[in-house]
């Protein structure tokens, strides 16, 4: 397990350092120039060449790279064109917003998911499987800055339930939490989809499978054969799309936090990119690489707690 | 002796696409404590479907639409699957053919082994481990304390069909139902694991129902033998009976089907043609068209039992010319030595 982790962390540094050169190029590369930006339409070209010294910017690209690399060693991902803020702080006070939005739809997926997967394969055919099946199939296929916008429409103002927007208040206090539920439900409802599918077709391969007969054969409660027996067989692939999910969630709050008006990581990256504020762009990028990494790691941890077949020793 | 498994006209069937066809065709037989009755017959006969619809564990499209099934004085068919669930791995217990699949991959040797004893017996989690150690030194086990924590796949076929057999056994069943429990094993394991469920069938004292299509099996297991051919009983009658003086032709051709060590040039009998499929209509006997004597009333009535002994019964027309007068029993194992001769 120890060694796993070692040989996974060493993957994930390698990674960073491909992706962050990916970036930098890509970022240097692309049409654009942050001094413009900065500048406005009224600088003239000595005050762009000014910026662009003052930024380091007239220096050869891999320079810069290396540099930057040598900041990162240090802990210094830089600073943001636009706010001159330190990148790391710019992430550190948005990445809460995002965590909690990302947490809160995969809690919701997660429950929807396994329970509407469990029921259509335990009433295989029945209305509640056609309508679970039927909702997997929409959530899938809705758009979600779509699904967003209906939901404000409905519950924030038609029937003014639920803010609108915004994530300030903690979530420990309700209206916290209440600002939370149309993000997640937005943000979760594709995930819960696809958990749904995956959840009830394992189910219905594990339901099959002689070691259930034996746990019935012993008298076993129904209850518990399927709650027990069954769904930690049928988890294994189940975890491996929650896994993905999750990371694909963390990455993909962008859209969500831009229809909820969420100070998160999603929005620093759109703004910055449009600023061409390379510091920014680069760091939101390595943390979603990473968390991606990480997030695959402990799903795979998890899955030696599942199942004991699987060893990494 | 009293019986422990009284079985009645039981009749099994399937809901399939071609309607509701019948897998199990009005059979009857019991079984009394202490007594191994093996079901022989080809696959697809309607062998193991018997024993689920005993344990109650038919698929989802399958049900009993007739018949009555008694172990003790209690009857299964009509009781609800929460009742039936407090006899199944308690008064009756089923093991397997697949050992390599038939234990929770997940689940520890030990998990699975109290789980019986803590649900029928409502043993606490030590007493069941107490319990389980018992179990397993009883089914021969050399390392029972380590085998507690180990998952089905550290142990080899023969291993898990050991556990198989002690936790069907923990809750000390009356009736034990065997579903070709050796087939996936290596012939010498095979003979440690038969002894092992005969063993424990007289220490105790259950009944024993085996199903099984290997006829050596049989020979080495069995008190009495019923023959199953396409859903229904052709044949009943006690091992020396059936080896001896085999009364259909059916259980004829199984016995010319079995090798033999001694003789190295015998060409192998084969029964000609196949089982019928469940939704064949067939007038007469089931065995006609793939029968060698089959006589014009083969095809047209169902053969009823004919009693040949007080243990032995025959369903086919044959033994109705021999109460005749004439001797087709002694032309019958003629017959069979010339099959076995061929």
């Amino acid at each position: 397990m120890i060694g796993l982790i070692v040989r996974r962390f060493i993957q994930l540094l390698l990674l960073l350092l491909g992706i962050s050169f990916l970036v930098f190029m890509s970022m240097h590369l692309a049409p654009g120039d942050p001094a413009t930006v900065i500048g406005g339409p009224t600088a003239t070209a000595s005050d762009l060449e000014a910026i662009r010294k003052d930024l380091g910017l007239d220096r050869p690209v891999l320079v810069q790279y290396v540099d930057y690399l040598g900041g990162i060693l240090h802990g210094d991902f830089g600073y943001s064109f636009q706010t001159n803020q330190s990148v790391s702080d710019a992430i550190i006070t948005r990445f809460p917003n995002t965590l909690k939005l990302a947490t809160a739809s995969m809690v919701v997926a997660v429950i929807i998911g396994i329970i509407a997967g469990i029921l259509s394969a335990m009433k295989q055919n029945s209305w509640i499987d056609i309508s679970s099946t039927t909702f997997a199939l929409a959530g899938v296929s809705i758009p979600n800055f779509w699904l967003g916008t209906m939901l404000i429409l409905i519950f924030a103002v038609n029937l003014q339930w639920l803010p609108v927007g915004g994530l300030s208040s903690p979530i420990y206090t309700i209206e916290g939490m209440k600002q939370l539920i149309l993000p997640a439900i937005t943000l979760g409802t594709a995930s819960a989809a696809l958990i749904a599918r995956m959840c009830r077709s394992a189910m219905l391969e594990v339901i099959k499978s002689d070691y259930i007969r034996t746990a019935r054969a012993k008298g076993v409660k129904q209850k518990s054969v399927i709650w027990i027996h069954a769904l930690r067989n049928a988890m294994i692939p189940v975890v491996t799309v929650i896994g993905i999910n999750f990371g694909g969630l963390l990455g993909g709050t962008i859209i969500t936090e831009q229809v909820f008006a969420i100070n998160g990581v999603g929005r620093l990256m759109i703004d910055a990119i449009a600023a061409r504020d390379f510091p920014v762009v680069q760091g939101t990028v390595l943390l979603v690489a990473a968390i991606f990494v990480i997030v695959n790691l402990i799903v795979d941890i998890i899955y030696a707690f599942i199942d004991p077949r699987i060893s990494y020793d | 002796m009293e019986q422990l498994l009284q079985v009645d006209n039981l009749v099994t069937q399937f809901r399939t696409a071609k309607g509701k066809l019948k897998a199990v065709r009005g059979i009857s037989f019991s079984v009394k404590a202490e007594e191994t009755l093996c079901i022989v017959g080809e696959s697809g006969c309607g062998k193991s479907i018997t024993s689920l619809s005993i344990m109650g564990l038919l698929p989802s499209n399958g049900e009993i639409s007739q018949g009555s099934i008694r172990l003790g004085n209690e009857e299964l068919v009509g009781k609800s699957d929460e009742r039936l669930r407090e006899f199944r791995g308690n008064k009756m217990s089923m093991i397997f053919q697949e050992p390599m699949t038939a234990l929770n991959p997940v689940f520890t040797i030990g998990f699975q082994l109290r789980e019986p004893l803590r649900i029928h017996k409502n043993m606490t989690k030590k007493e069941a481990t107490a319990k389980s150690i018992d179990i397993l030194t009883k089914v021969g086990i050399s390392s029972p304390e380590k085998m507690l924590n180990q998952y089905p796949h550290e142990l080899s076929g023969g291993m898990r069909q050991r556990v198989m057999i002690g936790m069907a056994l923990a809750c000390e069943p009356s009736l034990l139902i065997a579903d070709e429990p050796t087939t996936a094993l290596d012939v010498t394991i095979q003979a440690q694991i038969l002894d092992l469920i005969d063993t424990l069938k007289s220490e105790m004292g259950m009944g024993v129902v085996f199903v099984t299509h290997d006829m050596g099996v049989v020979a080495e297991v069995a008190d009495r033998v019923m023959v199953m051919y396409a859903g229904e009983v052709v044949e009943v009658g006690t091992v020396d009976e059936l080896f001896s003086n085999p009364g259909h032709p059916y259980t004829k051709g199984l016995l010319a089907a079995v090798p033999n060590v001694d003789d190295v040039d015998q060409d192998l009998s084969i029964i000609p043609g196949s089982m019928p499929s469940l939704d064949d209509q067939i007038t007469g006997c089931r065995f006609h068209s793939r029968c060698p004597y089959a006589m014009d009333v083969c095809k047209e009535k169902t053969p009823p039992s004919f009693k040949v002994s007080g243990t032995q019964e025959v369903k086919c027309w044959l033994q109705e010319v021999d109460n005749n007068g004439k001797s087709t029993t002694s032309s019958g194992s003629g017959e069979i030595k010339e099959i076995l001769s061929n």
